[in-house]
């Protein structure tokens, strides 16, 4: 049997040295900087998420006109929510999640049905759930530097999320393929209307 | 022989320091939320009465072919979330168990004898049932639950459930899959013939 060598040591020396103590999966406090905080808080928040990707399929059913157009308005809008609730303008109130959940209810809804909005509804729409996702994710949270890189790092995610997603419908032309990203829609909304129902019954409770 | 060894010790040292790794991994568990999906996720089919009748409607569906093969499914999800909103703001609904069962007697019959009706009769029948299925779950949700993550898992189980009547569906195309479809028809059909005898005594 060959003794080990410092190179047989390497790949389990390194797998331990970058071992974390406790796995942070959130990223709250990795190092790796508010940036990639707020992309991960946008990636693991499915009130954020869910309906950025169904919007994405929405619009990308319609064509990549109303596709660009919704993707210029949706992460400016997340970042002026945002930065008006970093500004203390906007505070976290069973308001906005009611408003999440008719904003959920409004695009699966948009999906599901196929419907054939005006472009200018659909960045309405679009505008709509940027400002309210936006000031949800911030409200309460102080106005330092690294909360608005975070808040960047979520529009980041947001424009990635929503560009890859009405990329991936745009193509769409097989029906069980287009019946699909429908149905998606018709979850979303199944999404807001039981939001809807828990926001009456429990409150702010529900808007956790 | 002398290679293979010196991979095995890495292995082997590998496997033994990973060992060491820490158990605290504290993977995206925040306090509560992690039971409220599984917990909405387990609503849907923790019943029978729920899951035969959801994989029914699937299968009826596949039976009726398009459009109604995508719009039971897309229909479905959407009025069932509406009768658990009713549900959630307490709206009275009485005899959701007996309309529960009677789903399954129905369409246990619909799917076993091929029932073929204009394609709005089919969308009310199963929209008039969903009501009651989603009355029944959300006068039955729980408080202290995460809201979202508990109703993400409650629309995706019923949406699997669809899913799995619509893919079972497929067997449709075949002579002999259409008597197994059928088939599964009466034994929904017994199904809720059983449910609608306990709800009745």
């Amino acid at each position: 049997m060959r003794k080990l060598t410092p190179r047989d040591t390497i790949l389990p020396a390194t797998t331990v040295g970058l071992a974390p103590t406790v796995a942070q999966a959130h990223l709250a406090a990795t190092g790796l900087g508010p940036a990639y905080d707020g992309i991960s808080h946008f990636a693991l928040s499915p009130e954020d998420f869910l309906p950025v990707v169904v919007l994405a399929f929405f619009v990308g059913l319609r064509g990549p006109r109303e596709a660009r157009l919704v993707l210029t308005a949706l992460p400016p809008c997340w970042f002026l929510g945002g930065f008006a609730a970093l500004l203390d303008l906007v505070h976290a109130t069973v308001v906005l999640a009611a408003l999440t959940s008719i904003l959920f209810l409004t695009i699966g809804g948009a999906l599901a049905a196929n419907a054939k909005l005006p472009t200018s509804l659909s960045i309405l729409v679009a505008a709509a759930l940027g400002t309210v996702r936006g000031s949800a994710d911030f409200a309460g949270v102080h106005d330092n530097l690294p909360n608005i890189v975070a808040l960047l790092g979520i529009c980041t995610g947001v424009f990635s999320a929503f560009a890859i997603a009405a990329s991936v419908t745009l193509p769409l032309q097989r029906l069980w393929a287009i019946i699909a990203a429908r149905v998606s829609g018709s979850w979303l909304a199944a999404l807001g209307l039981l939001l809807a129902g828990w926001i009456w019954r429990y409150g702010a409770l529900a808007s956790r | 022989m002398k290679r293979f060894a010196g991979r095995w010790a890495t292995a082997t040292v590998f496997v033994a320091l990973i060992t060491f790794l820490p158990s605290a991994a504290l993977a995206h568990i925040v306090k509560g939320e992690a039971t409220g999906f599984v917990s909405g996720f387990e609503h849907p089919i923790s019943g029978f009465d729920h899951i035969v009748a959801m994989i029914a409607v699937g299968l009826w569906g596949a039976q009726l072919r398009m459009p109604a093969i995508w719009l039971l499914p897309v229909t479905f999800p959407l009025v069932m979330a509406f009768g658990g909103f009713l549900g959630l703001i307490g709206v009275p609904l009485p005899g959701s168990e007996l309309a529960i069962a009677l789903s399954g007697l129905c369409l246990g019959a619909a799917v076993l004898t091929e029932f073929r009706p204009a394609l709005w009769v089919a969308a009310i029948l199963v929209g008039i049932f969903g009501l009651f299925h989603g009355y029944a779950h959300g006068a039955e949700l729980p408080p202290g639950q995460n809201a979202l993550l508990y109703s993400i898992g409650f629309v995706l189980a019923t949406g699997l459930l669809h899913i799995t009547g619509i893919l079972i569906g497929i067997l449709h195309r075949w002579p002999w899959g259409k008597i197994v479809l059928r088939g599964a028809g009466a034994v929904v059909l017994c199904g809720g013939a059983f449910f609608l005898w306990n709800a009745l005594i």
